[in-house]
């Protein structure tokens, strides 16, 4: 199948004085798709945008953007957009005069560029005259958000987009970037939530100490065949921890929602014997009342391959 | 397969054009309360002084001219030129050059314009020009306000030089704004250094009050007894050489060289800040600049051409003394009596008389006899003597004179009374300031053509 990639990066690394910040990170961004990035504090998700960006260029490496080499700062193809640290705005001018200045900076007018339409996009029309000074982090992303929409891009940047956002401004965010990647835009977005990354992201790649962990569709992080904790509340909470202690496979996690909630215990097991567990319950005539994981599949991934190992184990 | 987008439809990157950048930067500057506030007081706030001053009785004899604001509205800009300074300009260059990069990494914008605007350069350009435009725009309302003031709430009258000659009001008008003009040069070299501490120190407070530290740091050194060379080897010398243009001759040299000097460190602080500011690494959102890096790319180099240019002075002038010496202070005390004592002639109703014919001259002394008299000190004590057409009588007046290091010089009336004693004249008309009681005056330091 012919996929035509926004970003194709092989090998980069970059370091800042002693400090590796990015080690042979390989990255490939489909065109029309939202790829999320996650990674804990300090694992090279920033240095990596910046680059997309074209704020810095990799010390080794091959970067293309939108099929055009990068080799030095600043030499990014027109139809990148975004930012990363938080948008840049400048408090004492409105929220529209913020975006007709961008847009007069890029040779248009305000009406021309769609200012309007823009703010209408993130919602933000209602407080288009006001100053920016007294904006929310919420209200000062989705103004990041519409300020790159101006530029029409192809490929857009963010960090951290849903950063202090409302599940108002969030829904609004999520509409501007599903109908972006709809129409063709490539969507490059960091988050430490995986909720986010869940709902948005076909691909996502996790980076931990500067190096990819993993890569590839959420579906397959999430199906990734490993243990997770399930919380189990049946009508009959003692024959289920007895039948739970007997199920092979399975282990029971005496934890602290546990120790307080004497209808529900958590087990942790692989879903096959999970499955088996259900059906010996089910069989042995307890009803089923919740069974959902304490940390979602793809958070307990995202834990797994980003959590430092602890030695000996 | 996966293959790259394909090649025909990128557009290559094209950085904004300065003109663009300049734009923006001016919508952000102006966006500001405080520039607009300091907009608003530069032309509003010295024409209100002006015209308050001239209808009181006290002026500030303290500033150059401040004695004249009562005779003439052109006195008036020129107070507020000396006011202007020594402290409205090194304050303003402060608020505006030396806020203008500070202020993005006070608000964490580097990025974003980097990405937007594609050239380090190009924002540097757009931020000086535009720092520099509003810098005009307050210079030229200080000035235009002082003017308005003056002409308004005194009126076009002629003005006394600082030699006592008498300026028509076209001329004082084409000087005034000429001297206006002349502290355009220093007032650049402060913003330089603005722009230089601003790119150096980032959102350090020290780079923001670089230009007025610095002002103050050179208004000390003309204070203190230090060579000539020494004080015209700083762009602040400029500050004060205006002084020159209102004597007749007018005394060029010094004010040539101020403004000389003053645009080699804002092409060179200029460049240096440039230099910092290309290198820098934006890939940290804030910046809290490098002291070490202020003082090795800035302070050093500043501090090169600083002693390359006291070398040059006082290898092409010879200025390597205090430049007041007595036989300077003597011809300029004379001449300034000279072209005063026209005018008290005129109020007093008395024959003509002219400068030749007065023939004045002055005997000054410093302090006790065994000391040279040299150098600056309120301890000169001279007497002026000049010869009336028909009078054998040699006249004779005495003043007191409080010499500053840089060359300004304020004569006090020691008598006789009916000359010099008494700070009013009784002309036909009524009682009138007189002109001879107490004058400034202005000793060039460089050597002129005539010794």
């Amino acid at each position: 199948m012919d996929t035509l990639l926004a970003v194709r990066a092989r090998g980069i690394t970059k370091c800042f004085g002693d400090v590796v910040a990015l080690d042979g990170v390989d990255l490939d961004v489909v065109r029309g798709q939202i790829h999320g990035l996650a990674g804990p504090n300090g694992a090279g998700k920033t240095t990596l945008l910046g680059l997309l960006l074209g704020l810095a260029v990799a010390d080794s490496g091959r970067l293309e953007i939108l099929g055009t080499p990068v080799r030095r700062a600043l030499t990014v193809p027109e139809g990148v957009a975004g930012f990363v640290d938080g948008p840049g705005l400048y408090p004492s001018l409105t929220a529209r005069q913020n975006l007709a200045a961008l847009a007069a900076l890029r040779g248009g007018d305000a009406r021309s560029a769609g200012v309007d339409d823009v703010l209408d996009q993130v919602g933000l029309t209602d407080v288009a005259d006001d100053q920016t000074r007294g904006f929310s982090l919420g209200m000062r992303q989705r103004l990041g958000l519409a300020a790159a929409l101006l530029t029409k891009p192809r490929l857009l940047v963010l960090d951290e987009p849903s950063n202090g956002l409302d599940p108002a401004g969030k829904k609004h965010v999520h509409g501007v970037l599903t109908r972006l990647a709809a129409d063709g835009t490539a969507v490059v977005l960091s988050s430490h939530r995986m909720d986010d990354l869940a709902a948005l992201c076909s691909d996502v790649t996790i980076v931990a100490t500067g190096r990819v962990v993993f890569s590839g569709p959420l579906s397959k992080l999430a199906a990734e065949n490993r243990e997770l904790d399930y919380r189990l509340a049946t009508s009959d909470p003692r024959a289920a921890r007895r039948l739970a202690a007997d199920a092979a496979g399975i282990r029971i996690v005496d934890d602290a929602v546990t120790r307080h909630d004497t209808d529900a215990l958590v087990v942790r097991a692989l879903t096959p014997a999970l499955d088996a567990l259900v059906a010996r319950l089910v069989h042995a005539g307890l009803a089923l009342r919740e069974l959902a994981p304490v940390v979602s599949p793809l958070e307990a991934a995202f834990l797994a391959l980003t959590e430092p190992k602890e030695a000996g184990r | 397969m996966t293959t790259t987008l394909a090649h025909d439809t990128v557009v290559a990157t094209r950085p904004v054009p300065v003109a663009r950048g300049y734009r923006f930067e001016l919508v952000k500057l102006v966006s500001q309360w405080r520039i607009r506030l300091l907009v608003l007081a530069c032309w509003i706030a010295p024409a209100l002084f002006v015209a308050a001053v001239g209808r009181q009785s006290t002026l500030p004899v303290d500033t150059l001219f401040g004695r004249w604001m009562l005779a003439t509205g052109w006195a008036g800009p020129l107070v507020t030129l000396g006011f202007a300074g020594t402290w409205a300009l090194p304050l303003l260059t402060s608020v505006v050059a030396g806020d203008v990069f500070a202020s993005e990494d006070r608000l964490g914008t580097w990025r974003h314009l980097l990405v937007v605007v594609r050239s380090p350069r190009r924002i540097f350009a757009a931020k000086a020009l535009a720092s520099l435009t509003v810098l005009l725009l307050l210079v030229a309302g200080l000035a235009c306000s002082g003017v308005v003031g003056g002409l308004l709430g005194v009126g076009d009258q002629p003005l006394v030089g600082l030699d006592g000659h008498l300026l028509t009001p076209g001329d004082a008008a084409a000087k005034v704004f000429l001297a206006w003009v002349c502290v355009l040069a220093p007032t650049l070299a402060l913003a330089a250094i603005g722009l230089l501490g601003s790119v150096a120190l980032g959102r350090s407070p020290m780079g923001l009050l670089l230009p007025a530290v610095v002002a103050l740091g050179m208004q000390l050194v003309q204070m203190l007894p230090l060579p000539v060379a020494i004080r015209l080897a700083l762009p602040g010398y400029a500050f004060i050489a205006w002084n020159g243009l209102f004597t007749s001759p007018a005394q060029l040299g010094p004010l040539l060289i101020g403004i000389v000097v003053s645009l080699v460190w804002t092409v060179i602080a200029t460049a240096l800040a440039y230099a910092l500011f290309v290198r820098r690494d934006f890939t940290n959102a804030a910046y809290d600049g490098s002291g070490r890096r202020a003082v090795t790319a800035g302070a050093l180099p500043l501090a090169g051409v600083f002693a390359v240019t006291v070398a040059l002075v006082a290898a092409t002038t010879g200025a390597t003394g205090s430049g007041i010496e007595r036989d300077k202070v003597q011809r300029s005390l004379a001449t300034a009596f000279a072209h005063l004592y026209r005018m008290q002639t005129e109020q007093l109703n008395r024959p003509g008389v002219t400068e030749a014919q007065l023939k004045a001259t002055a005997t000054c002394d410093k302090g006790s006899i065994r000391v040279a008299a040299e150098g600056p000190g309120n301890d000169w004590r001279c007497v002026v003597s000049w010869h009336l057409p028909g009078v054998e009588a040699e006249g004779t007046a005495v003043y007191q004179l409080d010499v500053s290091p840089d060359g300004r010089f304020m004569a006090d009336g020691d008598g006789p009374k009916e000359v010099n004693g008494y700070f009013l004249v009784r002309t036909p008309t009524g009682d009138a300031p007189n002109p001879l009681w107490q004058f400034d005056g202005n000793v060039e330091l460089l050597r002129t053509a005539k010794e």
